[in-house]
C-alpha cells in the first residue's frame, strides 16, 4: 500500500467459496515455520470471491482493470528473479474504470490442473497461489493467497522387494532385504539383515533415511542432503547366521513424496542408508533409493478421480533401481 | 482377514541360525599387544624396542600367533608405506618427542619410564586400529611389519590377496554360482579425519576412487585436502594423503 496516495486506496482480499468445509494442511515456510493453508488436489475447481474494500468511502477508485490469477510456479533460491510458471490462469473481473463503492467479484477456475505437489525446500520452492490485482497507473494493489497442493497415488501395481547381497570380500558379507521398493508416507519399512560372514568387529548398525534435493542442470547441479532419520537396529557384534529385523514406521518423520525431475527443474529423492559401524568408528554402508508416495486419506467419490489422475502421473519402476546401482 | 489400512509389520522369514555359528568363536578375533619395552645399545646409540604380539583367526594373516620386536621408527615406516600406497587414512602415531632427544635435559629423555609407557600405549592403539582396517589388511607392508622377523626396507610393495578357499578359515555360506562383483560397500576412510556425516558421503561419491580389491569393488572416499570435506561436492583437486 502506497504512502504517497492522497486519493482513494483500497484493500483487496480473496475468500474461497468452500472456506468453511475445505481441509487445511500444514506446510513449512521458507524460514522453517509451519503454517496452515487450504488443501487442494489436482483437477479440483478453485472458486471464491474477491472483495475490494474502499478505504475512504465516498471517494472514487480509478483503476486499469481488476483481475485474479491462479499461478503455480517454481522458484530457485539462487535465481530468485526468474520464476518458472507452469500453471498460469487469469480471470478478468473488471475492465478499466472506476469503483464508487466497495465491491465483490465472483471467480471460478474450473477443474484446474495442479500437476505437482507444493514443496518448500533448501534451494527451491514450488508453490500455488491466487493473486488478485487492482491495476493502477502508479502502483497496483494486489493480494496473494497461497494454497497447498498434494499429489495422491494409489498402491502401485509393481512393488518388488529389495534384496541384495553386499560386502567386502572375506571381511563382511551381508544380505539385506526391504519388503518393498515403494512406500507410502505412513507405511512401515519391514526388512532384515542377514549376516553371512563377519570378520570385522561391528559395534552397531543403523538405518538412516536421507532426503536429497537436487536443483539445477548441467554444470551447476546442487545436491542438498538431509538426514531425516537415524534409527539404530542393532547394538553389539553379530556373528554368521544372525538375522536382524527391521521395522521402521515412516509416519513419524516429515517427508514428501518422491519428486523426480519436476518440470525439469528439481528432484527430491529418498534413500535408505544401511550403516554398520565398527569398533574403530569406521563406517560401512549401502545406500538404496526408495520411492515415497502419498496415499489419499479418505476414499470419496470425487477422490477416486483425483487418485486416478495421480496414479497416471505416478512415476517409478524397477528399472530405475538398477540404474541407481550403476550410479553408485 | 487382514485390515488393508493397517500395514503388515510381521517379520520377514529368516533362516534359523546354526548353533555352532551362534556359540562358536567369533570370526573377527584380532588382538595385538605392544609390551615389554627393552632399551638396547649404549650411549647415544640407544633405542627402545617393543614386543608386538598378534593373535588372530583372520584367514588373511598367515600366522595365527606371531611375535616380533619393533622400534618406533619401524612404526613410522609402516605409517609412511600405507600413506603412500593405500587409500586409507592412517591413524596417528604417538609423537616423535624430538625435544626429549635434545641434550642437557634433567631427565632420561626418551628413555624416561613414564614416556616409554605413554608411547607404548599409543603404539598399541595405533597398530590395533590399523590392523583391523580391511584395506590395510591387503597391504604387504602390514603383514611384514606384524609377522616377519625383520623389516626388509628394500621390499617390493604390493597387495596381499585373500587366499582361495583352500584355507581352513570359514567361507561365506552363500556364494553365487558365477562369482559376480558384489554390489559394493562404501568404506569410509577412518576416524582421524572429521567423520563425514552420513549424508555427506553420497556427495563425496563424486570425489571417490574405486579400488579393485580381489576383483571386488570398494569405493573409497577421498576427502579433499583443502576444505576437508566441508564443501560438499567441491571441485578442488583430490589429494590422496591426509594432512
Amino acid at each position: 500500500m502506497s504512502f504517497f496516495s492522497f486519493g482513494q486506496s483500497a484493500e483487496i482480499d480473496v475468500v474461497l467459496t468452500d472456506a468453511e468445509t475445505r481441509k487445511k494442511a500444514e506446510h513449512k515456510t521458507e524460514d522453517g515455520k509451519k503454517d496452515k493453508y487450504f488443501l487442494f488436489y489436482d483437477g479440483e475447481t478453485v472458486a471464491g470471491k474477491v472483495n475490494v474494500t474502499l478505504k475512504n468511502p465516498g471517494k472514487r477508485l480509478e483503476h486499469q482493470g481488476i483481475k485474479i490469477e491462479f499461478v503455480g510456479q517454481i522458484e530457485l533460491y539462487y535465481d530468485r528473479g526468474n520464476h518458472h510458471e507452469f500453471v498460469s490462469l487469469v480471470k478478468d473481473l473488471a475492465r478499466p474504470g472506476e469503483l464508487t463503492q466497495s465491491q465483490t467479484f465472483d471467480f471460478e477456475f474450473t477443474h484446474v490442473e495442479k500437476p505437482y505437489e507444493s514443496y518448500t525446500g533448501q534451494n527451491v520452492k514450488l508453490r500455488y497461489f491466487l493473486r488478485a490485482t487492482v491495476s493502477r497507473r502508479l502502483n497496483d494493489i494486489s493480494k496473494e493467497m497461497d494454497i497447498v497442493v498434494h499429489t495422491l497415488s494409489t498402491y502401485p501395481e509393481l512393488n518388488s522387494s529389495i534384496k541384495m547381497e553386499v560386502g567386502i570380500e572375506d571381511c563382511l558379507h551381508i544380505e539385506f532385504e526391504y519388503n518393498k521398493s515403494k512406500y507410502h508416507l505412513k507405511d512401515v519399512i519391514v526388512g532384515k539383515i542377514y549376516f553371512l560372514l563377519v570378520r570385522i568387529k561391528i559395534k552397531h548398525m543403523e538405518i538412516d533415511i536421507i532426503k536429497r534435493e537436487t536443483t539445477g542442470t548441467g554444470p551447476s547441479v546442487y545436491h542438498e542432503n538431509d538426514t531425516i532419520a537415524k534409527y539404530e537396529i542393532m547394538d553389539g557384534a553379530p556373528v554368521r547366521g544372525e538375522s536382524i529385523p527391521i521395522r521402521l514406521f515412516l509416519a513419524g518423520y516429515e517427508m514428501t513424496p518422491t519428486m523426480r525431475d519436476i518440470n525439469k527443474k528439481f528432484s527430491v529423492r529418498y534413500y535408505l542408508n544401511l550403516v554398520l559401524i565398527d569398533e574403530e568408528e569406521r563406517r560401512y554402508f549401502k545406500q538404496q533409493e526408495i520411492t515415497l508416495w502419498r496415499k489419499g486419506d479418505v476414499v470419496r467419490k470425487s477422490m477416486s478421480a483425483q487418485a486416478t489422475i495421480g496414479a497416471q502421473r505416478f512415476e517409478g519402476s524397477a528399472s530405475s533401481e538398477s540404474a541407481l546401482e550403476k550410479e553408485e | 482377514m487382514s485390515d488393508p489400512t493397517v500395514a503388515d509389520t510381521r517379520r520377514l522369514n529368516s533362516k534359523p541360525q546354526d548353533l555352532t555359528d551362534a556359540y562358536g568363536p567369533p570370526s573377527n578375533f584380532l588382538e595385538i599387544d605392544v609390551y615389554d619395552p627393552q632399551t638396547v645399545g649404549v650411549g647415544r646409540n640407544r633405542f627402545t624396542t617393543y614386543e608386538v604380539r598378534m593373535r588372530t583367526n583372520l584367514p588373511i594373516f598367515k600366522l595365527k600367533d606371531s611375535v616380533v620386536r619393533r622400534r618406533y621408527s619401524d612404526f613410522e615406516w609402516l605409517k609412511n608405506e600405507l600413506e603412500r600406497d593405500s587409500k586409507i587414512v592412517v591413524p596417528p602415531l604417538p609423537g616423535k618427542a624430538l625435544k626429549r632427544q635434545l641434550p642437557f635435559r634433567g631427565d632420561e629423555g626418551i628413555f624416561e619410564e613414564a614416556f616409554i609407557e605413554e608411547r607404548r600405549v599409543g603404539l598399541e592403539q595405533f597398530i590395533n586400529r590399523l590392523a583391523g582396517h580391511p584395506l590395510a589388511q591387503n597391504e604387504r607392508c602390514l603383514h611384514m611389519f606384524l609377522q616377519d622377523e625383520s623389516i626388509d626396507r628394500n621390499y617390493i610393495p604390493g597387495k596381499v590377496r585373500h587366499s582361495p578357499r583352500g584355507e581352513t578359515g570359514e567361507v561365506s555360506t552363500a556364494r553365487p554360482p558365477n562369482p559376480t562383483p558384489f554390489n559394493c560397500f562404501a568404506l569410509s576412510l577412518g576416524p582421524t579425519l572429521p567423520l563425514p556425516q552420513v549424508a555427506d558421503i553420497p556427495m563425496l561419491l563424486n570425489n571417490c576412487i574405486s579400488v579393485t580389491v580381489n576383483s571386488m569393488y570398494i569405493y573409497t572416499y577421498i576427502i579433499c585436502n583443502l576444505c576437508k570435506g566441508k564443501l560438499l561436492g567441491c571441485s578442488h583437486a583430490v589429494h590422496l594423503t591426509c594432512s
